[in-house]
């Protein structure tokens, strides 16, 4: 049986890992090797590093580190943040990254989605939604990275959700917005309601504070990952140990 | 450090991402030789066919380096990865392709359900068929790293299978040649072990 996956999200701006609370007033959580290595020996699943600056400010991220990371890491992991074309995905790529998540690029030109998935495979292709709302209906916002230039999409999420599987993502990872660095749980009824028109694997992210809260939302949303940054960054929540609870609860993990 | 893999020939199918595979190698004190070149593939000591992307192009990129004899033909331990696995077999439902025929058997796309997410993305267990030195120091139900959607049902030459939705071969040996349907290289330590277990086979 496919494993549940426990991704640490690494927020990368100039080379160091931050976190912010609401998107908003980031603060330093340490250097992007570090905390690649740590979580390579607390059996994370997979790791996401993404540089949340990139795509506002209209320049790319830094690649040098993607190597570096590829050397030693020997666990999937992926790169999002400032990946406008075919050209920036195969770079990382080549890097050693084994996927790109593509977000406010793929919602300003949505053939980007399926250009990346003919030319690599949507295995590599994964798009990130950020989302809110409540009560049955949510909207997609762009340029999160930002809170200058963050905005509404135009969208409705779960119509985005379907038409990035119909142009080839083979990966959702949808940020519910209103939870995020606020660690009261999941969105779960947003994630059950994504799931309910996502046949490709949906990653869970946004709101993450306890170990029972990855054990609500594996068990009522049904998605194959749940990613946080901020639990796992300061230790509050030490994987394994995450791990050993969500088997005693059912939840299929690897050891 | 024991001086294995002195000559190992990664086959160079173009476009694959085999970055993290090198970087796998090397942490293994193994240095490959990326190359599509039929003589030093055919003189390594070992031989890796790594492979991402879809069969069509593979085995088309393999037509252009003019590796489709050679291949099948190779005396020393090969070892498929992921794609490099499926074009072992006789062909794929992918593009309907034609492949090196080196292990009966076809390789299909994987059913999509509610509970079986396609492509086949994650950690997955191993369950032993058969003995394979491939195995030494692995425990029967290890977890290893897959993204595929096709894959071959398990036949004569499987010696691990893994479910997803059905069962299907996650690891096939005939003779010299060895097929893993995950990446060993993104496997975490049991997908080192199974590298360095290749590395170490003999060459007879």
């Amino acid at each position: 049986m496919l494993a549940r996956r426990i991704i640490p999200c690494l927020d990368v701006r100039d080379g160091l890992v931050v976190k912010g609370v609401r998107f908003r007033g980031h603060r330093v959580m340490g250097e992007i090797m570090d905390l690649a290595r740590r979580y390579r020996e607390e059996h994370a699943d997979e790791v996401v590093f993404y540089d949340i600056t990139a795509s506002p400010h209209g320049r790319s991220v830094d690649r040098s580190w993607i190597l570096r990371v590829a050397e030693v890491l020997d666990i999937p992991f992926c790169v999002a943040g400032g990946i406008r074309d075919v050209a920036g995905a195969e770079e990382v790529l080549m890097n050693g990254a084994d996927k790109i998540s593509v977000n406010s690029p793929a919602l300003a030109d949505p053939d980007l989605i399926g250009e990346l998935a003919r030319r690599f495979g949507s295995q590599c292709v994964v798009v990130g939604v950020d989302s809110s709302g409540g009560d049955g209906r949510w909207r997609v916002h762009e340029l999160t990275g930002d809170p200058s230039l963050s905005r509404e999409a135009g969208r409705d999420t779960l119509d985005w959700v379907r038409e990035v599987q119909d142009r080839g993502a083979g990966e959702i990872v949808l940020n519910c917005m209103n939870m995020d660095g606020v660690r009261q749980g999941y969105d779960v009824e947003q994630l059950c309601a994504v799931r309910d028109c996502c046949s490709v694997p949906l990653i869970a992210s946004g709101g993450a504070g306890a170990p029972d809260h990855f054990v609500e939302v594996f068990r009522r949303a049904r998605v194959d990952g749940a990613l946080a940054a901020t639990v796992f960054h300061s230790g509050q929540i030490a994987i394994p140990d995450l791990k050993e609870y969500l088997a005693t609860r059912d939840v299929a993990v690897r050891e | 450090m024991r001086r294995y893999g002195r000559d190992t020939a990664l086959v160079d199918c173009g476009g694959a991402n085999i970055a993290s595979l090198r970087f796998a190698l090397e942490r293994l004190g193994v240095q490959a030789h990326f190359t599509r070149d039929a003589r030093r593939i055919e003189a390594a000591e070992r031989v890796l066919l790594p492979g991402v992307g879809a069969a069509g192009a593979g085995m088309g990129r393999l037509a252009d380096a003019g590796l489709l004899e050679l291949i099948p033909r190779l005396t020393q331990p090969v070892l498929g990865i992921c794609l490099g696995m499926q074009l072992l077999y006789e062909g794929s439902s992918e593009d309907d392709t034609p492949c090196l025929a080196v292990i009966p058997g076809l390789v299909e796309l994987l059913e999509a359900s509610p509970e079986h997410t396609i492509p086949h993305m994650g950690w997955n267990q191993v369950d032993r068929r058969a003995d394979s030195r491939l195995f030494d120091g692995i425990p029967d139900g290890s977890w290893f790293y897959f993204v595929h959607s096709y894959a071959a049902s398990p036949g004569e030459h499987c010696v691990g299978d893994t479910e997803h939705g059905r069962r299907f071969a996650s690891v096939v040996n005939r003779n010299n040649f060895f097929g893993v349907q995950f990446h060993p290289e993104r496997s975490g330590r049991h997908g080192q072990r199974l590298l360095k277990n290749f590395l170490e086979l003999p060459w007879n």
